[in-house]
């Protein structure tokens, strides 16, 4: 880890982010710290080779999405506060936040949020839909190719997630039926609504969740 | 004018006393031992002393930080994160299991939320990941007046200050010329190594001497920095296997291959690994010679893991002596992170730290078993190795210092996910 943690990071900014997201006061070092760690450059932003250059993430099927995630429209680099903002949804839900009054902005880490999180995940066009088309594509030759802007052009993301290991028929009528059986308005996509109602039961908190050990 | 005179020699005579008297001690204290092998309790005192004076300083910024109710900064060696040790198939099980009211048997084969799992282990190894952190230099807990190794510059109060003023003198003004005078000077091969040792005030703690590498074996050992070679050669012969390196390097590699038998390899070789297999094997079956010199990991790691071996010198059938080696990291870090620094600039962090201190473990040799193949051999000795000193034992290739990931591990991830949805379709179809 590099040593300059604490060193470059003002105490304003500290609570800002602190405010934003969150996270403790050491947890925001440590994460600056790694931060810091990762950008090889030295120039305060990370670019999405910065991330790629992480080993376990890089084998993970889903790596190129997730980094994508990181990366506002357009733009090849994040600074440190769009880093944690993205971190903050992983944030576990403590029991005093659950209480605290709903005139505030929701924070980051709710609910709500992990799930918009996951199923932009999925929405490649960032049309607020999940269609068949998003879910595969037709051609079993897939590499991910990515233009300029960011977005993922010609991979699909079960594709992604099962490789070359499963025929595109059986991927067409796994797709078919994961989009029959959510959609409920009759449009052939999944939108927001639909997709937190298939997922009313499951214990997103805590699957979406990283604990800090300290 | 006059009274300059008498003024004159009276310095220069004292100035010639001291110096003589430094010479003395130099060579009493140091080249003597060196050459007989026999070291004084100094070293050990040393030791102690800065141990004693780490542990002060370390208080005392804790105080300053107490007083301005900030936090201090602290490494944690173990992960900031909770990592859960479950695999694929039993986190997906278990999140479709709480999602769904179903009984197992019908479960489908693909859900909307198995991307929960991809999703938190991939931000997991964002926020910490086991790899990257090896190659960087550990971070301690406690401070050990090395400004290089604080986070937390704005803690410390006059008091320490001072220390570390004072410990930067020693070390830049004292230390160093010192040790400068010592490296230049060296002659055989085993008085050299010994000397260096002492350049650098290595203090070096040698266990089970007896199972020491015999002719015709081959040495492995987990590599931090170059100075391993120099601890290791100091205690025994070997014949180096290596790199060529240019500049300093180089020209210690050159002087070396005259007076005794290395191999040393060009990159390009090294890729070509039946002719070092075969150049290794040549050497080994020739039982007079030196036992081989190999650092399997194929790159420095910073000392708190032992990474992938390469399998190379498994395969050749010779007896394996491995030999583990652990830095303690409170007096100096011997690190060499060859991406970030240059051997003149390391050599330098080097003779300005504190000591060098490390142990050194002789482990009993090892054979290759009749059902086993290389790889399994090699990671026999890894797993050996990393338990002796101590270490964290991956199976990551130290390679990824400097290179990407190979696609096949993503395409193993792939399959197993790709398994458990066709798995499941398969059961379905036979009902």
């Amino acid at each position: 880890m590099g040593s300059r943690a604490s060193t470059l990071l003002r105490d304003e900014e500290l609570e800002e982010i602190k405010k934003e997201t969150g996270f403790s006061h050491s947890q925001i070092t440590r994460l600056y710290s790694r931060f810091t760690s990762l950008d090889k450059g030295e120039n305060g932003t990370l670019s999405r080779e910065d991330f790629q250059r992480i080993p376990e993430l890089a084998i993970n099927p889903l790596g190129d999405r997730i980094i994508n995630a990181f990366f506002p429209e357009g733009e090849d680099q994040v600074n440190f506060r769009g880093f944690m903002r993205t971190l903050a949804h992983f944030r576990p839900i403590e029991d005093n936040e659950k209480s605290k009054d709903v005139n505030g902005p929701e924070p980051l880490n709710s609910r709500s949020n992990k799930l918009h999180f996951a199923f932009r995940l999925y929405d490649l066009d960032k049309d607020d839909k999940i269609s068949r088309d998003e879910l595969l594509q037709g051609k079993a030759q897939l590499l991910p190719v990515e233009d300029r802007g960011g977005r993922l052009g010609q991979c699909k993301v079960l594709r992604m997630m099962v490789g070359v290991n499963i025929s595109d028929e059986q991927l067409g009528s796994i797709a078919d039926r994961t989009i029959q059986e959510a959609d409920q308005d009759g449009d052939s996509a999944i939108s927001f609504t639909e997709f937190v109602k298939v997922l009313e039961k499951v214990d997103v908190e805590q699957k979406m969740s990283i604990r800090f050990l300290h | 004018m006059f009274l300059l005179l008498p003024f004159d020699n009276l310095i220069v005579s004292l100035l010639g006393i001291s110096l003589t008297v430094l010479f003395t001690l130099l060579l009493v204290f140091i080249i003597v031992p060196a050459i007989f092998g026999v070291s004084f309790g100094i070293r050990k005192l040393y030791m102690k002393t800065l141990l004693k004076i780490f542990a002060w300083a370390t208080l005392r910024m804790e105080r300053g930080a107490k007083e301005n109710h900030h936090q201090l900064y602290k490494p944690y060696t173990n992960g900031i994160i909770a990592k859960d040790p479950t695999s694929l198939e039993e986190e997906i099980k278990e999140i479709r299991r709480s999602g769904s009211s179903k009984a197992l048997d019908n479960t489908p084969e693909f859900e909307l939320s198995d991307i929960f799992y991809f999703c938190r282990k991939g931000m997991e190894t964002i926020m910490d990941d086991e790899v990257t952190k090896r190659f960087s230099a550990e971070e301690l807990e406690s401070w050990n007046l090395l400004s290089r190794t604080n986070y937390n510059f704005h803690y410390i109060s006059l008091r320490l200050t001072v220390l570390w003023g004072l410990g930067v003198l020693i070390r830049y003004c004292f230390l160093l010329p010192l040790r400068f005078k010592e490296f230049l000077s060296k002659h055989v091969h085993l008085m050299c190594y010994r000397i260096c040792v002492r350049a650098l005030t290595a203090i070096i703690t040698y266990h089970d001497r007896k199972n020491r590498p015999r002719d015709g074996g081959i040495c492995v050992a987990n590599h931090t920095s170059p100075i391993d070679v120099i601890i290791l050669a100091s205690d025994g012969y070997y014949a180096m296997v290596g790199q060529v390196h240019g500049g300093l390097m180089g020209v210690i590699q050159r002087a070396m291959v005259k007076a005794c038998p290395h191999v040393w390899f060009e990159r390009s070789e090294v890729k070509d690994r039946h002719l070092v297999a075969r150049r290794l094997t040549e050497h080994v079956q020739d039982k007079s010679k030196l036992p081989i010199l190999i650092f399997p990991e194929g790159t420095c790691i910073n000392n708190t893991s032992v990474m992938m071996f390469k399998k190379g010198s498994f395969e050749i059938g010779a007896t394996v002596y491995p030999v583990a080696i652990k830095y303690d990291p409170q007096f100096g870090d011997a690190f060499y992170n060859s991406s970030k620094y240059g051997m003149m600039t390391y050599l330098l962090r080097m003779m300005t730290s504190w000591a060098i201190v490390c142990s050194v473990w002789y482990l009993p040799p090892m054979t290759r078993q009749a059902e086993e193949d290389a790889v399994q051999f090699a990671n026999r000795v890894k797993s050996a190795i990393a338990r002796q000193g101590g270490l964290v034992d991956l199976l990551w290739d130290g390679g990824l210092k400097r290179e990407k990931v190979k696609d096949t591990f993503k395409e193993e991830q792939q399959k197993l996910y790709s398994k458990m949805i066709v798995g499941n379709h398969e059961d379905r179809s036979r009902s």
